[in-house]
This record gives C-alpha cells, structure tokens and sequence, in this order.
C-alpha cells in the first residue's frame, strides 16, 4: 500500500463537483504527445467518445482511424510498438476488450508489446443502450491475461497520473476509463504508486475495497457505517493485475473481514482478484459486491448500480452483515 | 549502419535462381526433417511456401542485419501464417540469425522453437503469430509507424490463402488502402488448400485477386514457385505508388515432395524416416548438406 494515507470524510464530497475522467485521460494524453513523439493514438470511429478531437487537431500525422474494426486496431496498436511508436488504442471498452480478446492476448500480452489500451465508458456507463453496450465482464477477460496490466482510475487526478505513468511502463497495460461524473477524491500531488493500493479512509473494524466509480461509494458507505460507530477502512485498489497482495493481506489482520465492490461483474474481477489472495494467504470473511451474474435490465447508470445494490446503502449492509452487526 | 546483403547470392540472374532454389529445397527438406523429430508441424504449407520465404530472405528483398535483429530502419517480415513455422525458422537460420543446430530442438521441451512463433524466445522474429488473421492488422501498425516516422524501410507479410477467411484480413486491408500504404507488401501463398480440404470446396476464395483489387491493392498474380521472376518482381515495390501491394503467389501445397504435393492430408502430415529420405532424393540434396541438423536420419 502506498505510504500515504488519506481520510476522506463522505459530508466533503456532497454537493461536490462532477468530473467525466475521459477529459482528464484526454487532455493528459494531449501533454504527452507534446513531450514524446512516439505518442500516436487509434481510434475505432469512436473520435467523439474518447475525447480525441483535441490529439486528432493537434497530430494529425499520429492519429490513425481504423473505422469500426476492434480485431484490426488492436494488431494495428502492435504493429505502431514495432515500428516504434507508443500507440493508445482506444474505443468503448465493451468492444474493444470483446471483440479483441484474442488480438488482446496474443498480440499484447503474449508478444509484450508496449501498447496502452484505453476502454472508455466501461461498466454500465451505457446503461439505457443495455447489455450489448454494458462493460462489466472487461476486468475479468482482461486481468487473467500474463503481462497486461490492469488500472481503473477513481477519479480524474488519478486518471491523469495513470496516463502519466503509462508513458514511461513498460509493457502493455488495459486502462479502464468511466464516463460516469466523479467527484475529486485526491489532491493534484498524491504520490500514487503503481500495483499498489491508496487508502482512502482510514479504519479497523472492516475493510472496503473498491475501484473506479465505485470508490466514492465506498466512502460514503465509510460515513453511515461511522455514524453506528463501526470504522470502515476503504482501500482504491486501482490496479487490479498486479494486485496488491500486501495491502489486502494487511487488512484482513487489521480488521474483522473485507468488502469487495466494483462496477463489474462480481465473478472474476476485483472481488475474485482479492479472494484469490486471500483464499491462499490468510482466508478471511468476505463479501463480493458486483453485478450478480445475469445480463443487466436498462436504465440509467445510476438506476442500475442502485437496483443492484452497488450504493452506500448496499455497501454498509454488506458490511454490516459481515460483522453480524445488521440489523 | 547499413543492412547486410545476402552472403553468397549469385549476381547472375540465372544463378542466382538456381541457387535459390536450391535453397529452397534445403529449406523443405530442414522443415520435413523437423516435423518428423517433433512428430508434429505443417508439412503442406512448409513446402508451398519455401520458395517465397527463401526469395525475400535469402534474395535480398529484405534490408535486413541478423546480427542486429532490432535494427530500427529493418525491413519487417511478418509471418503471419505461422503454423508454418518449420520452413520459417529453416529460413530465419539460414540467413544468419541463429544456428541451425537449434533447428534439431523444434518443439522439445522449453524449446526456443516453439510450435508457433515467439519473438521474445527467438531473433528475428517480427510478431507471435499462430492463430490465423493476426499479421495483417501487425503489419499495417508497422507500415504506419514507418509512415509516421517518415522512415523508409518496408513491411512485408505472408499470409495463407485458406487464412483469408479470417475477417479481421479485411479489416486490415480496409485501413492500408485508405491510408495509401505503398510500403506495405501482401504476399498471399495461394496453395489452395486449407486444414480440412480445398479451399474452393471448403468457402470459396476465388475471384482472390478481385478481392484484393477491390480492397485498393495494386495486385500481381505470380508462379510463386518462380524465383527469377519474384526476384525480379519484388526488386521493383510498390507495384503501384500510392497503393499497398498485393502478391498473389499460386502456389502447390506440399511442392516438390511427390507423394505430399496437393494432397489435403499432408496439411500437418508428418514423414517417416523413409519418406524423408525419398524427399531427400526427389529435392535433390546431399546427405552432407544437412549437417549441423543433428538430428536423424541426418546425424553424423
């Protein structure tokens, strides 16, 4: 775990403002192209959605459009690395990790190419469009892949930094970009370390750990567990593969049981990244928050992580019940 | 730097041909000799193939230094019909970027020459291939890397025909006519017959050359068993400016081996001893020229 700990309390983050992450990845992504010229970017026809008019404007010469083409973008991403070039390869990240799993495989994670892959309104950011458009099976297609990194970013200083980070790690990495507006959780200087988790709130009595737009969640659950006097630590397990063993082992000895919760499917990713840990290196009582396994009705993001119980709500009685505590 | 030219190609047309196809037949007989000691391997294709690969390697089509095999101004080859592998680590040896000891370890155990290929494991090679459909799409990044960094070395990539029948070719195809890459090179080995039979009875690829032509490629149909006449033909890229080139290499599945030449099972056939030495006989190479494979029938 990074050596910084923050304790956000939920009262600070009501009424604070939204942020899309797309405009931190994109004009993060803008900086990095003007201080590297191997920087170019791929793009599925989906310009508008990943936030790449700006680059598009700007490098023209590095800018390539595969049209509607996942399989192809993603071989072309690799054939850039080859020659060179630090390609983002970038599209609505149901059909970028879907319908490119194999290309994600062999042409990423098996040959090593350095090659950033960018899934952007992942989860259930398309809600209304249904489960064709929802991305909640993308953490567990891709975090089971050797040598492909996996980093879902909270909010926008950590998208940021992640895209920083990106330039300069070696390999190829998936980067899981909500459209969902988040509220600022950290200051612009947080020294966020890769593959390893930040601690959000502080606490000992049961551990949450979350990612992504589930973070913020995760701290207001902190905040009704803190009024019934129970002290929720809340972990952004941000990086997904490699997963912080250490953290995660650290919290099941520090507090009586741990909370999964992640805007994915509950099989396969976050969840069954931490109990794959846990499982072999200090069982402890557990509880996977995520969408259960079925295909998800339409509605809006919002209506949806409420119908499934992935809110503050959810999150503390899933706590509660842990600790034999609900009522 | 500069790249190296192929040692001891003959400068005279006529030799150099014979000489390669002499190559050529080293090449087939390396390949066959491999898949038998693995007991596995792609023995039809190995053989329609060996011609091209020897051209483009072993002819000096390709700026290459396998002394340096991340060269950045290298030509790239991508193979993407990798199950092939047998004649393209042949080839890959031959040219200098390992010894050909190592062939004799195709497929052991931890072996750098797996069944398909891994550039992390072994030189020379541009991009893991093996599932089919994946070069193309490389091959068009490499070519547009080249275009970004207004460098002027050139990406080639040898595909299957059966292989077409992979979408994601097309989608490939798509982005290098659209984007005009002249600095890419298609060569597709036409041997008409893919795992299960031929292609025409399994789905049919003809009218290929059309296809290709309606994609935006500048194509040329050739006897891609004709090493003067591919020399000659690849010494002069693109086909057309302003186009991705297109190949067509007609080609016969297991050729120059009698009992495997276009016979559907010999797909992934594997030769006993005694087939190896009738290829041995009919490819017209000496015992001696194999040394250095270590292994049998050719062991010292």
């Amino acid at each position: 775990m990074a050596g910084v700990a923050m304790d956000l309390k939920a009262e600070a983050l009501a009424g604070a403002k939204r942020y899309d992450c797309r405009d931190a990845y994109a004009q993060t992504l803008e900086q990095l192209a003007e201080q590297d010229g191997r920087v170019c970017v791929v793009v599925n026809d989906s310009v508008s959605s990943t936030k790449s008019k700006g680059f598009q404007a700007k490098f023209p010469e590095r800018f390539v459009n595969v049209g509607i083409a996942e399989q192809n973008m993603v071989g072309v991403g690799a054939g850039l690395a080859n020659g060179g070039m630090l390609p983002y390869v970038c599209g609505a990240s149901c059909f970028l990790t879907g319908r490119a799993t194999e290309q994600v495989k062999v042409d990423l994670g098996y040959s090593k190419w350095n090659v950033k892959l960018c899934g952007m309104s992942s989860g259930v950011a398309y809600g209304e469009l249904g489960p064709t458009h929802h991305s909640i099976e993308d953490l567990a297609w891709t975090r089971i892949i050797p040598n492909l990194s996996v980093v879902v970013p909270a909010d926008p200083v950590e998208t940021a930094w992640a895209m920083r980070h990106s330039l300069t790690h070696d390999g190829p990495m998936f980067l899981r970009i909500s459209r969902m507006p988040v509220p600022r959780l950290y200051p612009d200087d947080f020294p966020f370390e890769f593959g390893k988790a930040s601690c959000v709130v502080v606490g000992d009595d049961v551990t949450i750990i979350a990612n992504g737009v589930m973070v913020e969640r995760a701290v207001l659950a902190a905040g009704l567990l803190g009024a019934r006097g129970i002290s929720a630590r809340v972990l952004n397990m941000s990086t997904v593969s490699p997963i912080d063993k250490d953290a995660i082992v650290q919290a099941a000895q520090q507090t009586r049981g741990v909370v999964t919760v992640e805007e994915a499917l509950r099989n396969g990713g976050l969840g069954g990244a931490v109990a794959e840990v846990l499982a072999e290196h200090h069982p402890a009582p557990m509880r996977m928050l995520g969408f259960p396994g079925v295909f998800a009705p339409t509605g809006s993001a919002e209506f949806l992580l409420d119908h499934f119980h992935l809110n503050a709500e959810g999150i503390a009685r899933a706590a509660l019940e842990l600790l034999g505590e609900a009522r | 730097m500069s790249a190296q030219s192929s040692p001891i190609l003959p400068a005279l047309p006529e030799e150099a041909a014979a000489w390669l196809k002499h190559q050529a037949n080293l090449i087939r007989l390396s390949a066959m000799t491999m898949t038998n000691h693995a007991n596995l391997g792609h023995t039809g294709g190995d053989l329609s193939s060996s011609d091209l690969l020897c051209t483009v390697y072993l002819g000096g089509i390709l700026r290459v230094d396998p002394q340096q095999p991340t060269w950045p101004q290298r030509d790239r080859f991508l193979m993407s019909k990798g199950h092939c592998s047998g004649a393209f680590y042949s080839v890959l040896s031959a040219r200098g970027y390992f010894p050909r000891r190592q062939l004799g370890t195709f497929m052991d155990p931890l072996s750098m020459l797996n069944g398909h290929p891994d550039r992390n494991k072994l030189p020379g090679v541009e991009a893991n291939t093996g599932p089919l459909g994946h070069g193309l799409p490389i091959a068009v990044g490499c070519a547009l890397a080249a275009r970004m960094r207004q460098e002027d070395w050139r990406t080639f990539v040898l595909t299957g025909d059966g292989e077409l029948q992979e979408g994601s070719n097309w989608e490939a195809a798509m982005t290098a006519q659209h984007y005009g890459l002249d600095n890419l090179v298609v060569i597709v080995d036409r041997n008409r017959i893919q795992q299960g039979d031929f292609t025409e009875k399994t789905i049919r690829m003809d009218p290929l050359a059309e296809k290709w032509r309606a994609f935006g490629f500048a194509v040329e149909e050739m006897d891609g068993h004709d090493h003067a006449a591919l020399l000659q033909r690849l010494r002069q890229l693109p086909f057309e400016a302003g186009k991705p080139s297109c190949l067509i290499a007609n080609t016969t599945k297991g050729k120059g081996v009698s009992f495997a030449e276009n016979k559907p099972a010999w797909h992934h056939g594997v030769p006993t001893l005694e087939q190896l030495e009738q290829a041995r006989e009919e490819l017209g190479v000496a015992r001696e020229e194999m040394a250095g494979m270590e292994v049998a029938p050719w062991q010292v």
